[in-house]
């Protein structure tokens, strides 16, 4: 990606209004970065809004501060503690809801969910890749998850090069960022005067032919890849290896296990900001009046005292048990299921855990690598 | 092996045909699809589950007891324990529940032609085990010897014992039963089912064995059928976990890289022995 092979444009920083304008007149809704509670979300852009400029997200163990950046570009926050997931796979939503009439029959309907054409603009490498592989689970050939693929298939996504990489952040040695590759329809990779810009979809050229920018120049070119390269350089974090299986499962009674589970508070916030999580709880919800059930799901943890829960029986009765649940199917269940880990090195388990628990740190210490530097 | 459509939802709606009281608290639900070109393409093997769904209530995974080849009913034998099945155990003939399956892989049934069958069930394990009984004794010419070994606490905890008992009579099939606590007139073994696996009458070199019910038990056969000398690829075994979609996609009956309720929840030996035993998976 942004390279002279291929066709870029450049679209000046005062023109990024004319892009998002071009979007909505293709008909896709906007949802981009806003800043709300003092970190960056993912929220419905109203029309002529202004993204925030000028703000970095610094990004440690337990910490997510948005810090100024004098270069006033648009992008230089490295995420946020959402993905794209739960515009894709909604936080709670209904699956099928049963009417009963007086006779006692039960009528069933399948709820087929709203799911208007949206664009997001902002996401990540290490999103895309997390789509990807929430794509691999819930559009598996034979098993197509209806509610998924609703939304999946109205997405429009805008994707944007890291340049500022978090603390935290460890998409290069995971393979998935910092530079965005394949997924996208439009990728943008932000200079301190506007975008490097090309398109990976006939969507995303159709938005961009709209537009009469110019071609990007040669130099624009190298500086996108250059700061992708230095990007992907200044990541202190890593994993030991893109296939750590056989490590970790050999190693069920590393007494790192017993370490982790006296800090970790099993408050499940490392699911639900991790962008590959799909765990979901299906409950009910019937009517007051007794005439009709509404059948929902609701993410789940495989940190709640529930996940694991058979009749008078726990799977996972202790911390211990489910953080090695977790970590064992993120970094070798995967490979069994999806042929590939399911880690993207976003770095958000590690920002938003109360507890401050460094995934790789904790990996590194069950593998015997070592991990992030300094710490 | 053809199926009904296998989705996360929503179910098809059914209708209790009959209910009967198997102990103080387990019961037999047949049930039949209300759209009966459903019930008709319904098919199943033997292992397979369903998601029954009570009415405002949810849903409860229950494997399939009733014979794969009797098409215009599904029999699930249940055990009253939660709100669902606590729920379930009060529906009487006529009343409607939801149905979504089946789901699974059932036992490697095709597979066992000439070989000596061994079932070792523990509780209510012999539910998915006893469809697989009536399979081999229809097909009886088939199959080598036939042996039963069911394990319960309690000695009222043994449902259809009237059968057990026809059963040990017919022909190259063996019937051990044991009870861990027994009860007055209980013609069986006082003590663990365990205990018995010395008496089972089978070639191992020939034989195909089929377990279901507590992994302590099952873990404990394995070990008494592999030491005779049973090949492990011969050895299958039903697992349990937290189900809630059937298809693999909600995370709870991870067992492993395996989804037990998609990829199991019938396993050769093989494919889960690594993991079987290890507290939290």
């Amino acid at each position: 990606m942004f390279n002279e092979a291929e066709h870029s444009v450049f679209l000046p920083h005062d023109r990024l209004a004319a892009l998002l304008a071009a979007i909505r007149d293709g008909g896709w809704q906007c949802v981009g970065p806003r800043v709300e509670q003092g970190a960056i979300v993912m929220a419905p852009l109203a029309e002529g809004e202004d993204l925030p400029r000028g703000l970095q997200a610094e990004q440690a163990p337990g910490q997510y501060r948005l810090a100024a950046d004098a270069r006033q570009r648009y992008f230089a926050w490295a995420n946020g503690p959402q993905a794209i997931k739960p515009l894709t796979f909604a936080p709670q939503e209904s699956l099928w809801r049963v009417v009963r009439t007086t006779d006692g029959a039960l009528a069933f309907e399948a709820v087929v969910p709203e799911a208007p054409k949206l664009a997001v603009i902002g996401v990540r490498a290490c999103d895309l890749a997390a789509l990807a592989l929430q794509d691999a689970h819930f559009l598996r050939k034979d098993r197509v998850d209806a509610q998924y693929a609703a939304r999946r298939a109205q997405l429009f996504l805008v994707a944007v090069q890291c340049a500022v990489p978090a603390a935290t952040c460890f998409c290069a040695s995971t393979g998935d960022g910092p530079t965005p590759t394949a997924g996208h329809d439009l990728a943008l990779a932000e200079l301190d005067d506007g975008f490097v810009v090309v398109a990976g979809s006939a969507p995303g050229r159709a938005v961009l032919q709209g537009l009469d920018l110019a071609a990007a120049t040669p130099a624009q070119i190298a500086a996108a890849r250059a700061q992708g390269d230095a990007a992907a350089a200044a990541q202190t974090r890593h994993l030991p290896g893109r296939d750590l299986r056989e490590v970790l499962m050999a190693r069920l009674k590393h007494p790192q296990w017993d370490a982790v589970a006296a800090r970790c508070l099993a408050c499940g916030n490392c699911t639900a900001v991790c962008p590959t999580c799909f765990c979901y709880a299906e409950h009910e919800m019937p009517a007051l009046d007794g005439t009709s059930s509404l059948h929902a799901r609701a993410w789940d943890s495989c940190f709640g005292e529930t996940h694991g829960h058979l009749h008078g029986f726990n799977v996972r009765p202790d911390i211990r048990t489910r953080y090695r649940q977790w970590l064992t199917h993120k970094l070798a269940g995967w490979h069994d299921q999806f042929g590939r880990s399911g880690c993207v090195g976003c770095g958000r388990c590690i920002a938003w855990c109360p507890a401050g628990i460094d995934f790789t740190v904790e990996v590194a210490a069950l593998t015997g690598a070592s991990g992030a530097e300094g710490t | 092996m053809p199926h009904a459509p296998i989705d996360a939802g929503p179910p098809h709606a059914a209708t209790v045909v009959s209910r009967v009281q198997e102990s103080p608290t387990i019961f037999t639900l047949r049930l039949r699809l209300d759209d009966a070109a459903a019930q008709a393409a319904f098919r199943f093997a033997p292992g397979q589950f369903n998601m029954l769904y009570l009415y405002g209530v949810g849903e409860v995974p229950v494997s399939i007891m009733s014979d794969p080849e009797e098409h215009g009913i599904i029999g699930h034998t249940i055990r009253a324990l939660g709100r669902v099945t606590r729920g379930l155990a009060a529906l009487q003939p006529g009343d409607r529940v939801g149905v979504r399956g089946p789901f699974g892989r059932g036992w490697p049934l095709q597979d066992l032609g000439g070989n000596d069958v061994v079932l070792v069930t523990g509780g209510l394990g012999c539910a998915p085990a006893v469809s697989v009984i009536h399979y081999v004794l229809r097909r009886r010419a088939r199959f080598g010897k036939l042996v039963i070994i069911q394990g319960v606490k309690h000695a009222d905890d043994l449902i259809w014992r009237m059968q057990y008992e026809q059963w040990a009579k017919l022909p190259d099939t063996q019937v051990l039963v044991a009870a861990s606590q027994g009860a007055a007139f209980w013609p069986w073994h006082v003590g663990r089912v365990t205990e018995l696996f010395g008496l089972a009458r089978f070639n191992p070199e020939r034989a195909v064995a089929m377990l279901c019910g507590p992994e302590g038990m099952m873990r404990a056969a394995a070990e008494s059928l592999l030491g005779r000398g049973l090949p492990e690829a011969h050895l299958y075994l039903s697992m349990e976990r937290n189900m809630q979609c059937g298809v693999g996609r909600c995370g709870h009956c991870q067992f492993g890289g395996a989804f037990v309720c998609q990829n199991g929840p019938v396993f050769n030996w093989a494919e889960v022995k690594g993991l079987l035993g290890h507290r939290g998976f």
